[in-house]
């Protein structure tokens, strides 16, 4: 499929791949920032093809293993409220809150529905003018101009009924939270590619500055994850930590300057707590109070106090790059995609999923412990 | 959906017999004069044959000498009832024919029932039973008994059809599992992956340049002449679930490992681009006119050709090989030279965020 295939060429990645190994001369540690390029690495096998030497490690870029458990309870709470259409993007649907997930609560009666994008729930508004229309608005920068773009088109057009749940979260802040974890090893970035679409890479600088890591813009196919990887792989072995941009067909400097004056008219910065890493100041986006009726925590007035529940689940450890899939106890036994104990075990470009899924668990692969 | 889709495949200068009704009436599954109607207005002039025009409880078959049969049944529920490529009356055969095909079998006969929800319209019941009955004729089976229950509105969505197929497994034929070795080749027979994609826009409303049809389809004729190509150790036909499932309850039961190569999966360019814009793996989706062979490795090349010159078998290909170093496990070599499992799918394929 032409710009499709081009990415996916054997030869060319070969090329790379003997790049990589003649570049490399001690160990390593890389973490790819986005679930949708842990899900490529794991899929096509990229890791198996990589030396020894190279530890790659899968981060936070997986919106829907971040958002945390008491989102997902109030995400519960509304949908089972009469009157209320819960729409959300798929793979949220099979989160575990702290009792049930939303295919639970739909099996029991609540109208759940899954959307393809949130100009569609705009419509689904004005369509069912005496339900109250809700969309789960969970994703990076990557989703966010949709996510604003669906509360201006409700704006307009006084479509009251229609709010969205803000689970929104920034790369950034995530980035800067890992590289400050006393117990980091993490010492080159691949960033994610289509947050930099919308957000550009400026951003990045003054990181891989301050804390002397190079990052690397990256798409999301096996050759854009070679070549990213032979940046950065290049960058440490000369010693020097800058920001590159491998994805340059699709990435520019500045971003997408429409988008991000839509998602700044829209939404404002704010602390927000992610799963398994606790909160992180100013990392997550909110309603501006101009849209605050659109805002279905306040519309809603929700009081969700349930406790969170314990698990065995080391989603922080996994989404810091701290500890593989196949270190944690309960991976493959007590914790599959049947029965998650974690979001990570649940998105597809969750890596404890795409491990479950694309390795044989049985095999235990090399891990080596950080 | 267009009227234009209703009738792909299907004769459409058969109109629908004058009825005085335009829907689907409580009525119509009472036992009394309505139910009547239906049976000798619509379902009747169309199925007809020896066996059901008895109208008994059931149907009297002749004898079967000396073969073996194979019996099997299924129920169909697909929303939309009508898709590019078919609609749930011809699904609801192929479905059903395949699976006794798939076990080495001539389909012969079919039940049908019908659960309908009233208010259907009459026209949609006719346009059903109309592909029906060209894919029963297309495969040579009788439709020789049936049932009609009409349940109140928002009980069941339109109509849902249960077909139940009996056929004979053609002689010295012992197609199954365990007869899967080591070295055996897997052949695909065709694009995979077609009809998940087919239901799945006209559900999400996708648009695509040209519309992208169903494979739905009879296989019994195509078994038959790989049959006469060729041992078949198993066949399987990669239905819900998609490749992956098949794939995987073949190893498991063999108790033998599978190595497919990405590179030689056939797969159309649109549905190819439809499951990468929808975050879906093509091995998981769902196929109504492929089937997966397992042969011996010695045959394979003549029983591939063989089916290359049958229309359900243009695009066949060999896509791996039954291995014992990694038993009941399916493994793919990526189109970069890596290697994954492909296990089978955990509910249903949630599409991805971003």
């Amino acid at each position: 499929m032409k710009y499709l295939d081009e990415y996916r060429d054997p030869e060319a990645a070969k090329k790379y791949l003997d790049l990589i190994h003649r570049t490399i001369s001690r160990e390593w540690t890389i973490m790819e920032i986005c679930g949708g390029q842990t899900h490529a690495i794991v899929k096509y096998g990229i890791d198996q093809l990589l030396p020894d030497q190279l530890n790659f490690v899968h981060g936070p870029g997986c919106p829907v293993c971040v958002t945390p458990q008491e989102m997902i309870d109030k995400a519960l709470a509304i949908a089972q409220l009469p009157d209320v259409i819960f729409t959300s993007f798929g793979d949220m649907l099979r989160v575990p809150g702290t009792d049930k997930d939303l295919l639970m609560v739909k099996s029991e009666g609540a109208d759940v529905r899954m959307l393809y994008s949130p100009l569609d729930a705009v419509e689904l508004a004005r369509k069912n003018p005496d339900h109250e229309v809700v969309f789960f608005a969970v994703g990076f920068e990557t989703t966010a101009p949709a996510n604003a773009m669906a509360v201006n088109q409700a704006y307009k057009h006084h479509i009251n009924n229609f709010s969205i749940l803000s689970a929104h979260v920034l790369v950034p802040p995530a980035i800067e939270a890992i590289l400050s974890d006393e117990y980091n090893q993490v010492e080159g970035f691949l960033a994610a590619g289509h947050v930099c679409t919308v957000m550009g890479y400026r951003q990045y600088e003054p990181l891989a500055d301050r804390f002397k890591v190079p990052i690397v813009v990256t798409g999301f196919e096996p050759l854009d994850i070679f070549q990213g990887t032979y940046m950065a792989l290049k960058q440490l072995e000369e010693g020097r930590y800058e920001v590159e941009n491998q994805y340059a067909r699709a990435v520019k400097p500045e971003g997408n300057l429409p988008s991000q004056e839509l998602i700044n008219r829209i939404f404002k910065v704010a602390d927000r707590s992610w799963r398994g890493m606790g909160e992180i100041p100013q990392s997550g986006l909110c309603l501006r109070s101009e849209y605050a009726k659109f805002d279905a925590e306040q519309k809603f007035n929700l009081d969700v106090d349930l406790p969170v529940r314990k698990t065995e689940c080391i989603a922080g450890a996994i989404l810091r790059g701290q500890k593989k899939p196949l270190e944690c106890p309960a991976f493959g036994t007590r914790c599959t995609p049947e029965h998650p104990l974690g979001a990570p075990m649940v998105s597809s470009e969750g890596a404890c999923a795409a491990y479950y899924n694309y390795r044989n668990f049985q095999q235990k692969q090399k891990s080596t412990p950080l | 959906m267009s009227k234009m889709t209703k009738q792909n495949g299907i004769n459409i200068n058969c109109p629908l017999p004058i009825s005085d009704y335009k829907n689907i009436l409580l009525a119509h599954g009472s036992g009394g004069k309505l139910s009547h109607d239906l049976v000798r207005k619509i379902f009747l002039p169309r199925f007809r044959n020896a066996y059901l025009e008895t109208l008994q409880d059931g149907a009297t078959l002749p004898y079967i000498d000396q073969s073996r049969l194979s019996i099997s049944t299924d129920s169909f529920v697909v929303d939309p009832i009508f898709f590019p490529g078919g609609n749930i009356g011809s699904l609801s055969v192929h479905g059903t024919l395949n699976d006794i095909a798939m076990c080495g079998a001539q389909p012969l006969y079919l039940s049908v029932g019908f659960i309908i929800e009233e208010g259907l319209p009459l026209e949609d019941l006719w346009q059903i039973v109309l592909s029906m009955e060209s894919a029963a004729d297309e495969a040579g089976v009788k439709i020789v008994t049936g049932d009609t229950k009409v349940i109140d509105r928002g009980k069941c969505d339109k109509i849902f059809i249960n077909t139940t197929g009996i056929g004979t497994i053609w002689p010295n034929l012992d197609i199954g599992a365990h007869q899967v070795e080591k070295g055996d080749r897997i052949i695909v027979s065709g694009d995979i992956a077609r009809h998940g994609i087919a239901i799945m826009s006209v559900r999400e409303g996708l648009e695509f340049e040209t519309t992208i049809e169903s494979d739905s389809n009879s296989l019994y004729d195509l078994v038959n002449t790989m049959r006469q190509a060729g041992t078949i150790h198993a066949l399987r036909d990669p239905t819900r679930g998609g490749l992956s499932s098949a794939l995987n309850e073949i190893a498991e039961a063999a108790e033998l490992g599978i190595s497919i190569t990405e590179n030689n999966l056939p797969i159309r360019d649109q549905v190819q681009a439809a499951c990468e814009i929808l975050g879906l793996d093509p091995l998981y989706v769902a196929n109504e006119g492929k089937l997966l062979a397992f042969v011996p490795e010695s045959e394979a090349e003549e029983i591939l050709e063989a089916m290359k010159s049958h229309p359900l078998g243009k695009e066949a290909a060999i896509i791996g090989e039954v291995v014992d170093d990694h038993p009941r496990t399916v493994v793919l070599k990526s189109r970069v030279g890596g290697t994954r499992v492909v296990d089978m799918m955990t509910g249903e394929q949630l599409p991805r965020i971003c």
